[in-house]
């Protein structure tokens, strides 16, 4: 056991103090929700729920479950996820290999029109005019015109240009054309980066809210975000306008769709966690 | 002479194009995908100097000069203007202020804890609301700060209880608790998170400088003083920088769903003042007027802070 010096003692107690600490006010509210959505009426206005539940009752959930609205915005979120991924990586994944080709003429003025993109853009109102006059204000317009950042195909052209030089002409002399390259040499060889940049690009199209809620008309093809937003916006004249009692409180079933709508990411969360702290370290490329 | 060699030049790259034809195709669809929602849009600017009328179009609207931004900046719509600019600009100062250090403070403690499996499990836990999304965390916000006929919000009661606010505050609906509201609410949702980079830079300090301080007997305070913060200061100065090339934008999504009528006074920047006149009232062309000078400020500071940081470090961020 090595000795710690008087400095160092009291060090280490205010850091791991302050630490857990903070690891426990980030997930506090997980819990809290958990705990406030299956408490029962009177405990929760009484203010009783701090941590632990009280009065435990699944019904509010039993009204989730019921809400058919709620689940066809899960799954329109699921629809816009998979396949609004798909589509924001291929193409990132194509223009970065083509990015990465010193042969590639104007490859300079190729690159800076993808850099200028995480420098200006045009605003609101712009945006907003464009959409509608290119009619994506539906389901796969979403998926279409939504989705790529500058950031990541830069972040992929770097793990492109790494790639030596040797593998590449080795693959073309056996005859392979630029398509096979991609998919049976960089892509394989590149799949921490694709995985990162999957994970950047799936985290923003389940979370996506604003241009969805402008945008979407029709209430059948909301995603979750924007069906949650509008529960929560109502919920208080919905339960008013109940004609019987609950035994929950109103807030209970807000709680509850907000823990419904972590559920997905604690899920996946451990598979993905070990990429992300990869691809925030990324971030300090040149060009 | 000079049209030969033009003429010359083309007949090459098309030669080189046909030759490599696959790999242009590879690059047409990022190429095609920025012009049609990036670019183009950029062009839609135009309407800044336009009377907009929706059924002649972008390009068909009447030409105004610079009536629009005339009445953006000293007209009618002037004091709702400035305002949202002053707000941008204060919360991005509060930002600077209190979000920023933290994050830095979360690395180096959590790079004193030599446990790495406790580490692991607090770091996790601490990136957590990273993931979660803005319509998540601002309901949550908006249900624990709760305070009305009775008081809901646990956190709301919280601070009625160590008397910080009055029984009667309605926080969520008071424009004095707008600003700390969404701060705390971003260093939440964002400082584990950010830490990550801090993180990777007082990891990636040498252990013998450490041991060479102890040896000459410093104490932790000294320590931190002469090793660990001249060790970030690369990653430091460029995170500084990059966030001072920030300062006109404002995560507008957290803004939208938190604030309301009556906290407009300190809540309302520009992404949500050209929101509410530009799409909502469908006053497109002053929209557009705000949009423009919005982003015109924000790319020369967003360009300044790369140049800075070019010159003062070895790493751009481009």
């Amino acid at each position: 056991m090595i000795r710690l010096s008087k400095s160092e003692l009291i060090f280490k107690i205010v850091t791991v103090l302050f630490v857990t600490l903070f690891g426990l006010l980030a997930f506090y509210p997980v819990i809290y929700s958990f705990s406030a959505s299956i408490s029962g009426k009177i405990a929760y206005e009484a203010g009783q729920i701090t941590l632990f539940p009280k009065d435990v009752s699944f019904q509010v959930y039993e009204l989730i479950y019921n809400d058919k609205g709620l689940w066809i915005s899960f799954i329109n979120t699921l629809f816009y996820t998979i396949f609004g991924t798909a589509w924001s990586i291929i193409i990132s994944a194509l223009g970065a290999y083509a990015l990465s080709k010193r042969r590639l003429l104007f490859r300079r003025q190729f690159n800076f029109l993808v850099v200028f993109t995480m420098w200006f853009n045009a605003g609101m109102v712009p945006l907003y005019l464009n959409y509608i006059n290119m009619g994506v204000d539906n389901r796969w317009g979403i998926i279409v015109a939504f989705g790529i950042q500058g950031f990541n195909i830069i972040l992929l052209r770097s793990f492109f240009e790494a790639i030596p030089k040797e593998i590449e002409e080795a693959a073309t002399i056996d005859g392979a054309n630029e398509f096979e390259l991609l998919t049976q040499i960089f892509i394989p060889m590149s799949k921490a980066a694709i995985a990162t940049v999957t994970l950047f690009y799936a985290t923003s199209r389940w979370n996506g809210y604003f241009w969805a809620r402008i945008l979407l008309n029709d209430p059948r093809e909301l995603p979750l975000q924007v069906y949650m937003r509008i529960l929560i916006e109502n919920y208080q004249s919905l339960f008013d306008d109940m004609p019987v009692d609950l035994p929950y409180a109103a807030d209970s079933y807000i709680f509850a769709v907000l823990v419904v709508s972590i559920i997905p990411v604690l899920i996946i969360y451990p598979y993905i966690q070990r990429y992300f702290a990869r691809g925030v370290n990324l971030g300090g490329v040149k060009e | 002479m000079k049209n030969k060699n033009d003429a010359e030049q083309n007949k090459q790259y098309t030669r080189t194009i046909m030759k490599d034809y696959r790999l242009y195709l590879i690059l047409l669809p990022i190429i095609i995908w920025y012009i049609l929602w990036f670019y183009k849009p950029i062009a839609g600017l135009l309407i800044a100097f336009k009377y907009y009328q929706p059924n002649l179009g972008v390009m068909d609207s009447d030409f105004v000069g610079f009536s629009n931004i005339a009445s953006l900046v000293e007209g009618n719509f002037s004091a709702q203007f400035w305002r949202a600019f002053r707000n941008t600009f204060v919360i991005n100062v509060y930002g600077l202020i209190f979000g920023f250090p933290i994050p830095i403070v979360l690395a180096i403690a959590f790079s004193e804890i030599r446990n790495t499996a406790y580490r692991n499990v607090v770091q996790t836990l601490s990136y957590l609301p990273h993931f979660l999304s803005e319509v998540t965390i601002t309901g949550l916000v908006l249900t624990l700060l709760y305070n009305g006929e009775v008081t809901t919000g646990v956190f709301a009661q919280l601070l009625i209880d160590i008397g910080l606010i009055g029984e009667s505050t309605r926080i969520i609906q008071s424009a004095d608790y707008f600003r700390p509201m969404f701060i705390i609410t971003g260093i939440w949702k964002e400082a584990g998170y950010s830490s990550i980079v801090y993180f990777a830079a007082v990891m990636g300090i040498s252990p013998i400088l450490y041991e060479a301080i102890k040896v000459d007997g410093g104490n932790k305070l000294q320590e931190l003083r002469y090793i660990t913060l001249p060790g970030m200061a690369p990653t430091l100065t460029i995170m500084i920088v990059l966030r001072i090339g920030q300062m006109l934008s404002v995560g507008y999504e957290r803004v939208i769903l938190l604030y309301n009528a009556n906290t407009y006074e300190t809540a309302d920047v520009l992404s949500t003042f050209v929101l509410r006149i530009g799409l909502e009232s469908g006053n497109q062309s002053m929209g557009a007027s705000a949009d423009l000078f919005n982003s015109l400020i924000g790319f020369m500071l967003v360009i300044g802070a790369n140049f800075i940081s070019r010159e003062i470090s070895e790493s751009s961020l481009w």
